[in-house]
């Protein structure tokens, strides 16, 4: 195979399974010309039946054939019961060397691995979390994977390079003619952002709900114009595995300190002042950070503008509380935020592609003010792990990560320095998913590393009381308490690329010994 | 690090002896002491391996600018001479004795722990912090409080108190109030350091915060705690405010002038300052200092 260095000096094949690859140059330095894909025409007749009488139906009706590409969304997360039940329902069909296109994969759907195996998937192109990433590490997947960033994906699919043949949608409500939402019916999950690029682009598109409302079905998170079949099941999932019922602020000392260094952090930056925009998300510092900087905003009397997330209802808290003028929401986590998105209008549903795609006129995470992320690794380059553990297990989707920490004017690692004796800031990651150049700073509870490309920051923050220090110091310390861990025993075997968000491909992964 | 007897002592974070996780971050929630416990956290037959978990602790592990004080068991269980024979080498700050109820269980704490250290050749400051835990602790506060000169502070355990007593805890502590208010009385005569009970109760920060002023009330300069999250809001119940410092600045300046002139009554303003106030102005300002919160050319 030939390989090309990337700009953070991963080698990339030349070509993969007949896919050619363009080495990642730089956040910002590959620019695709063109023009995007689009979806074949449709026609729209009146007195049309779109409701079918079992997803076996909906799925002849849809053409779906050997070898094409079907696609799912993730916001019924590890409650979801559709991508079993398609799947199964095609294995009984007999269709075979498909592309599963998910926006991810839970430990729920490990069934997927049995269709691995008697050859009803082929490939995955999605984030895979969990007993399905332990099996593709491992080499069980026949063909490369393909993780993308959220902004990633719906980039991919509106440029065609990944072309989605049947779409299978689950709503949470939807009307015979398509209109569909999430926030009504027995399996609520809030926002239907990340199918809306399927629904739109993909040649077929198949609504199945557990609830059918008469028509119409409003709110319309995706209108009937994109939806060709409706398939009513009894149960698209288990509700205790959409939403927890209370997400909760974690209760360790160490990610409560570091959380603590990150709000103080982000004040002292300047950043934290009237029309204030962050992105949180569910982890249990991210929530413990949102608390922190709610507070330090409600007791200064800072009004802040926009809260980006993943939804919790620590955000929505602070929506109601007038201390953030409004919320943009690609997912929510729990009841009470499934709630306020249904009820309030400033409480607003974002696309995959208003919210991260590079290949648009202006996205969400460049108007972020503040981002908060985790990762499994960091290296003194600052570039980021968030795919595989040091064993070299690719066991965690890429999420909205590379995209938020391009697109912020400070994107922060917080992290604790070591989990469970494995160091987490290293010499060098095992899989780069963010480039260390989007990265500003790291934030962990021995001491807080910026990034020596922001000398902005560095002067800004000369005589704070925080631990900053150089990110070698940050390593030594940590190796003192671990050691460095020997490296991961891999094949040569490529088992999946890992996309930046502008298509090019920033690494590889590969095969565990077992 | 080495320690200085009258270093504040805001707050103790209990640390069971056999979990070598909790002790590695241990030092960077900064509590003013951390407490490596044998007794009471640990089962008897863990006791060997926290021992020894704890022995090597000292030595290798980070404790950044925290005192480090080790329980050990009491002498009459089959664990406390053992506890002092390993640990007293390794020379943490303080040796914490438990169920401590007479002048006669400190000295033979101490005389181990000096003869274990010495063997070994270490002639390291180890203080001792008596916990006082009975009825009979109670009435021998005193006696216990001044037993010898390395004693740093005295500390109350309300856990064993009741128990020993035959009452049940309260969160408001009424049935301790007496107890506790003997302990400070018995620091203060004796000129070491009065430490309050453990708060047990993690999830309740205000229960924390009331329990804390009540105990600053009383004259204790201290609380212990078991989680990290209670250190912050007990730091801010035992440091001196931004008002009492600069009060105290004036009462020290006050008495400074009053010395240099040779006068014997102190005045600040129309106010007679009495020597007890110009006292407690120098360990206000003895507090402030070690927090830095006057810089030295402010004194």
């Amino acid at each position: 195979m030939e390989y090309r260095k990337n700009a953070v000096g991963r080698l990339i094949p030349k070509e993969i399974e007949g896919r050619k690859l363009v080495p990642f140059k730089g956040a910002f330095a590959y620019r695709k010309r063109g023009h995007k894909a689009s979806p074949p025409i449709s026609y729209s007749e009146p007195g049309e039946k779109k409701l079918c009488k079992s997803l076996k139906d909906a799925i002849l009706a849809a053409g779906l054939k050997d070898g094409m590409t079907i696609s799912f969304h993730h916001h019924l997360r590890n409650g979801d019961g559709v991508v079993n039940m398609v799947l199964d329902t095609i294995a009984d069909m007999g269709i075979k060397g498909l592309t599963l296109a998910p926006s991810a994969l839970f430990p729920v759907h490990s069934p997927v691995i049995e269709h691995i195996k008697n050859g009803v998937v082929r490939n995955i192109q999605g984030s895979m979390n969990g007993p399905v990433g332990e099996f593709v590490s491992y080499g069980g997947l026949p063909t490369t994977a393909i993780l993308r960033s959220h902004g990633g994906r719906v980039r991919a699919i509106e440029d065609g390079t990944l072309h989605i043949d049947v779409a299978f949608i689950a709503a949470s409500s939807a009307d015979e003619h398509g209109n569909l939402n999430g926030v009504y019916g027995k399996s609520q999950f809030g926002p239907l952002a990340y199918a809306m690029a399927d629904a739109m682009y993909a040649d077929k598109s198949i609504a199945i709900t557990d609830t059918l409302l008469p028509y119409p079905n409003l709110p319309i998170s995706i209108p009937a114009i994109y939806v060709d079949y409706v398939v009513v099941v009894d149960s698209i999932g288990d509700p205790s595995g959409i939403v927890s019922g209370t997400t909760r602020i974690t209760r360790s000392p160490t990610r409560l300190l570091i959380a603590k260094y990150a709000a103080q952090f982000i004040r002292e930056s300047g950043l934290l002042k009237d029309g204030f925009s962050f992105q949180t998300g569910a982890g249990g510092i991210s929530l413990a950070i949102t608390k922190f900087l709610g507070e330090i905003m409600e007791k200064e009397g800072i009004k802040g503008s926009f809260i980006n997330g993943g939804v919790t209802r620590f955000a929505v808290e602070l929506f109601h509380k007038g201390i953030v003028h409004s919320l943009f929401d690609g997912q929510v986590f729990d009841t009470e935020s499934i709630d306020s998105f249904r009820d309030d209008t400033r409480h607003s549903e974002t696309s995959m592609s208003q919210y991260a795609n590079i290949h648009s006129k202006g996205c969400l995470v460049n108007r972020q003010d503040v981002g908060f992320l985790g990762a499994t690794e960091v290296d003194t380059n600052f570039n980021v792990n968030v795919n595989t553990h040091s064993d070299g297990m690719l066991l965690h989707g890429i999420g909205g990560h590379p995209d938020v920490a391009a697109g912020a004017k400070l994107s922060m690692i917080v992290i604790p320095s070591f989990r469970n004796r494995i160091p987490v800031i290293r010499e060098s990651v095992t899989t780069v998913t963010a480039p260390g150049e989007t990265i500003d700073v790291v934030v962990t509870e021995r001491g807080i590393a910026i990034n020596p490309r922001r000398d902005d920051l560095i002067e800004r923050m000369k005589g704070s009381s925080l631990p900053i220090k150089p990110i070698e110091e940050l390593k030594d310390e940590v190796e003192n308490i671990c050691g460095k861990p020997a490296p991961p025993r891999l094949k040569d075997r490529i088992i999946a690329l890992i996309e930046y968000r502008d298509g090019t491909y920033i690494d590889v992964v590969r095969e565990v010994e077992r | 690090m080495r320690s200085d007897k009258n270093r504040l002592r805001r707050s103790r974070l209990y640390i069971p002896g056999n979990k070598p996780s909790l002790m590695y971050n241990a030092w960077l929630y900064k509590a003013d002491c951390l407490i490596l416990d044998l007794e009471d956290a640990v089962a008897p037959s863990e006791k060997d391996a926290a021992r020894i978990l704890v022995k090597y602790a000292i030595k290798n592990l980070d404790w950044g600018n925290s005192e480090l004080i080790v329980r050990v068991n009491p002498l009459y269980t089959d664990f406390g001479r053992e506890d002092i024979r390993v640990i007293a080498p390794m020379a943490p700050n303080v040796i914490l004795i438990p169920k401590c109820e007479s002048a006669r269980d400190v000295s033979a704490v101490e005389e181990l722990v000096t003869d274990y250290a010495r063997r070994q050749g270490v002639y390291e400051e180890i203080y001792l912090m008596p916990l006082i835990e009975t009825a009979k602790g109670v009435l021998n506060a005193y006696e216990i409080a001044s037993a010898s000169p390395n004693i740093c502070a005295i500390t109350f355990g309300a856990e064993d108190f009741t128990k020993d007593m035959g009452i049940s805890r309260t969160r408001e502590g009424k049935e301790t109030f007496i107890a506790r208010s003997i302990v400070a009385m018995a620091a203060k005569a004796a000129r070491v350091q009065a430490l309050d009970t453990v708060f047990s109760d993690i999830n309740d920060i205000e229960g924390l915060v009331e329990s804390a002023k009540e105990a600053k009330l009383l004259g204790f300069d201290g609380k212990g705690l078991i989680h990290p999250s209670q250190i912050e809001p007990v730091h801010k119940v035992f440091t001196p405010t931004e008002e009492e410092i600069e009060y105290a600045g004036k009462v020290v300046a006050a008495y400074e002038a009053a010395k240099s002139e040779g006068k014997g009554v102190v005045a600040l303003g129309s106010k007679m300052i009495d020597k007890p106030v110009v006292d407690r102005a120098i360990h206000t300002i003895e507090c402030a200092k070690q927090l830095g919160l006057i810089k030295e050319e402010e004194e």
